[in-house]
């Protein structure tokens, strides 16, 4: 069942009459909670839109666009601050340090507080004694936690015998906070709290949680909720042991055909095994907040994706309204996905801020941060593609597990089952409970994962087929953006020159590769903005959406100065705030395609109030009036006798009230969505973003050193709004991809079940020496669906590096990497092992 | 981090004075800190010897050699014109250790007397046997980066760079304790786990590094320092080398070949000098060496993949020096 039917199927649930009042017939009544659930269909207009690739293909389109949306915006070519270079308007307060992030912030009479966590991966608590820690001259506040969240929870609670405390599940798990007039007196006294476990039998190894008789991590089917933004698999699925699953339906649905039957129509099958590791979140910033709880309300600052998220599970968490919370993220070094809800932390806080009646700080530690905020779930994949002899892909079959430890959503079939066309395709993901942290969203979900195995397969099957990787490609692949960012691609990196695998003589070999990504386009409707003019003429634009380093604070700049004829520096942003109009959350790429619109629309409307005031000084109508270059114009060359003119200033001048605002929200796909969830206002667009990342490395192959020294990533994201950030998040997200490909991994002792590199020295993450060359080519794409066509560029940004990189290695060694991180241990085995190791060509 | 006080010493005696019992030595700090701050190193007091006059200096002379003072960092090291012509493998030592930033604080002394960075030992969580505990936790644990010789008690490998570098080169420490000085060839300073688990060299307890002394070099002699770690930028070797060669025309007369990383002390390698010695220095004899090197080695489960790379390096820093 898609999420769509499923919210349907939730929304008509029988209505009963209220009692003492006279009998309805239940038709009418359903009659008319169908009308009211069903939203009057916007009056439309029918519109040509830009539609295409730049440089490549493009045209106009038909639209039917809603009547109160501005008309379209032409191509980047023609603007003057959309789709150019901007500098960050906040790049000087963060390279001064005059930005505030949460840690950052200090309140009168502020407290700090200290996790106390669990040492144990799997215990049940006899006691916790905390008198020894209240005794202590510092403390002002100590609150013990009676539920977790984060970990999956029993669908049937009666599977466990009962507990005055949470089970513990995992190393490191938040049991209680204290709160203290200094740092190192909260953490003083965070270790008086003592705590008697009664330590339980336990697994941490994702083979051994699944054989039978593996120690239970919970007795019975459990569920995580999945947090705003996502992370999570979906509910209900069925359990055997530590193992959930298969899963066999993506977002779309169960994927098409019969892959027996498509087997059998194969000339050749490739099949092999990969390997993914458990790699944490390390945004620089550690989670953290400042809450602070007062008899009118609550207040916190957070270091989170989502201002309305965490407004949202505080409220529900301490049975407040929710416009008694307030959530403020002014700044924010980075998340990931990891930082979603309110926390543990969150949580803890503000218990902690209303015991001891002043604010309390509660930032986490990096071995906190390791521990207990998230990870990108591990993965064994097996894959199986068969194909006809002229490339055509006649059966995908994809078999995977991974641990979400104590939560869920080890899915990794994305790619399998978006990227290609293919008539056959099966995805089979289980996710297996093991003792450890909970997995949180990260980064394209599964799909980093799901493309390692994936685009190796494919590299495989070129290989088979004696054809070019990207001449299969260009066979299998419908997409018209991945056709353009080959070509770019394969021209920039000079792909001709590509050898035969494994040709460089000596120790060093040096090889190229290439691979894709496909990523959804998704949409928070929930994405409002509003614009105000004062009579000054300063402009100021109000939103919840928070700026977590991807730079929307300057894109919203560019699209309000765009509208409004004026500088990016001109517009006020303040953002990051439930006081202001809901924004979206941060995460899955939606961003900029979210709440851009929702500005340009807002600004527009601003712009329409504006005219209509002072076209009548002007001796015109509002319609032919031109706002551009900070002058308020008729819309004739200024040669013209009729043309006239004011300064953007002599028109705010003329206002009849001090302050004009405008207010807008983001409307549906111009052409609707593929599925929309009415309840979280989220909306799967049309059509996927592409991405495709060429690689060139080096490889030591006596020392096992792979070294990449070269990246050509070319992108797509609708209409680039700021190239400059766009590359930024392109560098990043190539970098978090060499990083998960060679080195980052989470390491449980297997005889403790406790990590052993819960730091960044040894979880090792790339540095300055590892960054190589990144070249990035954006291509500008067209899509007519809302008023900007902007996109969003985060995560596929991420997702190919890794299959990339492998696939380099293949081509540079010939031998193929079935496992990351590759380091030099498993490089060398996999050399010295070669061919044993190789997946089995049927 | 449990609260502690702080004192300067003015001078060495002053140190010396002030030293033993709960009060600690700090130079640079990091190593120490970083202990502390983990909560597995508790001092009441750290005695601060950074601002002792006459600790600092880089010397040389024809007769005694290279001098180092103990507070001499990293970085003087790796920017020293006279340290990398004449003692190279030191200069590359102190200059790919670490970061920038480190190196611009650490000291040699400190450097040299940093404690272990096995995972177990630097975690509260693990009370392992260098810890006053029972077991190592290494040995059926995650030992990848753990030692492939003398691993049988205790798998720390020895983490100090510059301490694989002067082995090679033959250094001698002066130590100063309330007795006054002695001296210490540094091949003998340090302590394997099987004579004492708890301790990696035996400097005293009221005892200062006051000097580090390297002989003078015969005219003609090289010396390489090769790293390989899994990156480049902060992290730690999972193999480092350091080959000093002495030589009459093609023959090698002398060779000393050391090994970091690979062993709880700075490994010296007899076999493979001898395999040298005597002997042109090129492709065949390098190989030879090197196999030598590694010859005997006794990974365990997860740390076989360092031999390789250790008689690579070998064979290289030969190759480099020669
Ligand atoms: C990320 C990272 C990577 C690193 N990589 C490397 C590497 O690749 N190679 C490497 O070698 N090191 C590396 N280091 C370690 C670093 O070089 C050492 O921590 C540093 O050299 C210690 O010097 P210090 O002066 O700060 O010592 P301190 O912390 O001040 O002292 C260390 C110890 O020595 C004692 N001590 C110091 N000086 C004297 C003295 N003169 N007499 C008697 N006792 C003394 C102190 O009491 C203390 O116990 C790395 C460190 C980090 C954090
Ligand atoms: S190797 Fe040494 S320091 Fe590490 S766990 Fe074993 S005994 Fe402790």
């Amino acid at each position: 069942m898609s999420e769509a039917q499923q919210d349907k199927a939730t929304t008509n649930a029988p209505a009963s009459a209220p009692t003492g009042e006279p009998p309805v017939p239940k038709a009418a009544v359903e009659e008319a909670k169908k009308a009211a659930n069903k939203k009057p269909e916007p009056a439309t207009r029918a519109q040509l839109v830009p539609a295409g690739i730049v440089g490549a293909k493009m045209s106009e389109i038909e639209r039917a666009v809603p009547l109160d949306e501005p008309p379209p915006l032409p191509l980047n070519s023609e603007l003057k601050v959309i789709g150019k270079r901007v500098p960050r308007v906040d790049g000087r307060l963060k390279v001064t340090g005059a930005a505030k992030y949460t840690a950052d912030v200090r309140l009168p009479g502020m407290l700090f507080a200290r996790m106390v966590t669990s040492p144990h991966p799997h215990a049940r608590i006899r006691s916790i004694d905390t008198s020894a820690a209240e005794a202590h001259r510092q403390v002002r506040a100590i609150h013990i936690l009676d539920r977790v969240l984060g970990n999956a929870e029993l669908r049937d609670k009666s599977k466990e015998l009962p507990a005055k405390f949470p089970i513990v599940r995992f190393a490191g798990q938040p049991i209680a906070a204290v709160a203290a007039t200094t740092q190192a007196a909260a953490d003083e006294a965070a270790r008086l709290v003592k705590v008697v476990y009664e330590p339980l039998p336990f697994v941490v190894d994702m083979d051994k949680a699944r054989e039978a008789g593996a120690p239970l991590v919970f007795p019975g089917p459990a569920d995580q909720s999945g947090s705003a933004g996502g992370g999570g698999g979906p509910a209900g699925v069925k359990q055997k042991g530590n193992v959930r699953g298969p899963v066999r339906s993506g977002p779309h649905g169960q994927p098409p055909g019969d892959v027996e039957k498509g087997f059998k129509e194969a000339d050749v099958i490739v099949e092999g095994e990969f390997r993914t590791q458990v790699q944490t979140h390390s945004a620089l910033e550690t989670h953290g907040v400042v809450a602070d709880w007062k008899p009118e309300g609550l207040t916190v600052y957070s270091s989170t994706q989502g201002t309305g998220s965490v407004r949202d599970e505080l409220a529900e968490i301490f049975k407040l309204k929710k416009s008694q919370v307030r959530v403020v993220t002014e700044f924010m070094g980075g998340g990931f996905g990891a930082k979603f809800g309110a926390g543990n932390y969150g949580a803890l806080a503000t218990h902690l801020s209303k015991k001891a009646g002043a604010p309390v700080r509660l930032m986490l530690d990096r071995k906190d941060e390791h521990l207990s905020t998230g990870n990108r779930p591990d993965s064994v994949q097996k894959l199986r593609i068969g194909a006809r002899r002229d490339g055509t892909l006649t059966a995908i079959h994809l078999q995977s597990y991974g641990t979400a430890g104590t939560g869920t959503g080890a899915g990794t079939a994305g790619p399998a089952q978006n990227m290609y066309e293919c008539s056959h395709i099966s995805t089979e993901e289980s996710d297996v409970f093991t003792h450890a942290g909970p997995a949180a969203a990260f980064r394209a979900p599964g799909h980093p994962q799901g493309c390692f195995a994936l685009e190796q397969l494919i590299d495989e099957l070129a290989e088979r087929l004696q054809v070019d990787p990207l001449a299969l490609r260009d066979k299998i692949d419908k997409s018209d953006a991945r056709r353009e960012e080959r070509r770019i691609g394969a021209e920039r990196v000079n792909w001709s020159r590509r050898h035969a695998p494994s040709a460089d003589k000596g120790a060093v070999k040096r090889g190229i590769g290439v691979a894709q990504a496909v990523w959804y386009r998704l949409i928070n409707l929930d994405s409002s903005v509003e614009v105000r003019l004062t009579r000054d003429g300063s402009v100021e634009l109000l939103s919840g959406v928070q700026d977590i380093g991807g730079g929307i604070r300057t894109a919203l700049a560019q699209v309000v100065a765009e509208e409004l004829g004026l500088k990016p520096t001109d517009i006020t942003l303040r953002i990051g705030d439930t006081a202001f109009p809901n924004g979206p959350a941060s995460g899955g790429s939606m961003t900029t395609g979210s709440i851009t619109p929702a500005a340009r629309n807002a600004a527009h409307k601003l712009k329409l109030q504006l005219l209509e005031q002072v076209a009548p000084a002007l001796d015109t109508t509002p319609d032919h009036l031109v706002m551009r270059d900070g002058v308020v114009s008729r819309d004739l060359p200024s040669t013209s006798k009729a043309y006239k003119s004011m300064t953007f200033k002599q028109a705010a001048a003329k206002l009849q009230t001090e302050q004009i605002a405008a207010r807008a929200s983001r409307n549906d796909d111009y052409g609707g969505f593929v599925f929309k969830n009415e309840k979280d206002a989220f909306g799967f667009g049309i059509g996927t973003y592409g991405g495709v990342q060429f690689v060139e490395v080096a490889v030591d192959t006596e020392t096992g050193i792979v070294k990449v020294e070269r990246v050509v990533a070319v992108h797509d994201c609708g209409r680039p709004i700021n190239p400059l950030a766009l590359e930024s998040q392109i560098n990043g997200g190539v970098l978090q991809g060499i990083s998960y490909a060679l080195y980052e991994n989470r390491i449980l002792d297997r005889n403790t079940g406790k990590m052993v590199n819960p730091n960044l020295e040894q979880y090792k993450i790339a540095g300055s020496r590892e960054t190589p060359v990144i070249e990035t080519i954006l291509i500008e794409e067209y899509v007519g669906r809302n008023s900007t066509d902007a996109g969003g560029i985060g995560e596929p940004s991420t997702i190919p590096t890794a299959a990339a990189i492998a696939n380099a290695v293949y081509n540079a060694t010939g031998v193929r990497m079935y496992e990351i991180p590759m380091t030099p241990a498993h490089v060398l085995a996999a050399l010295k092992g070669g061919a044993a190791k190789k997946g089995v060509n049927a | 981090m449990n609260s502690f006080e702080w004192t300067e010493a003015k001078t060495v005696e002053d140190a010396v004075a002030r030293m033993g019992g709960s009060s600690v030595v700090k130079a640079g700090g990091l190593d120490l800190l970083d202990r502390m701050k983990e909560g597995i190193s508790t001092p009441a007091r750290l005695v601060n010897i950074r601002n002792v006059a006459g600790l600092d200096a880089i010397r040389e002379d024809a007769k005694t050699g290279l001098h180092l003072g103990p507070l001499v960092t990293l970085a003087q090291l790796d920017a020293s014109s006279l340290v990398r012509r004449r003692y190279t493998a030191l200069a590359d030592a102190a200059g790919h250790a670490a970061t920038p930033q480190i190196r611009n604080v650490a000291t040699v002394g400190g450097n040299l007397l940093q404690r272990p960075r096995c995972w177990y030992f630097r975690s509260e969580d693990f009370h392992c046997l260098k810890k006053g505990g029972d077991t190592c936790f290494a040995l059926e644990g995650e030992n990848q980066y753990h030692a492939i010789f003398g691993n049988r008690v205790c798998a720390i490998v020895h983490p100090s760079a510059t301490a694989t570098a002067l082995v090679a080169l033959g250094a001698r420490l002066e130590l100063t304790g309330p007795g006054g000085k002695r001296e210490v060839a540094l091949e003998d300073f340090f302590v394997t786990p099987e004579k004492d688990v708890r301790r990696e060299n035996s400097i005293g307890e009221k005892e200062l590094i006051t000097a580090v002394r390297v002989p003078p070099l015969s005219q003609g002699t090289r010396s390489v320092y090769l790293k390989q770690g899994e990156k480049e930028s902060f992290d730690w070797p999972v193999a480092d080398v350091a080959v000093v060669l002495e030589r009459s025309g093609v023959r090698c007369t002398r060779a000393s070949i050391v090994l970091g990383a690979a062993a709880p002390v700075p490994l010296r390698v007899r076999a493979a000098e001898e395999a040298l010695e005597g002997r042109a220095v090129n492709e065949e004899t390098a190989r030879v060496a090197a196999s030598a090197a590694v010859r005997g080695a006794t990974p365990l489960s997860r740390n076989g993949y360092k031999v390789p790379i250790f008689e690579t390096l070998v064979r290289r820093a030969i190759m480099a020096a020669a």
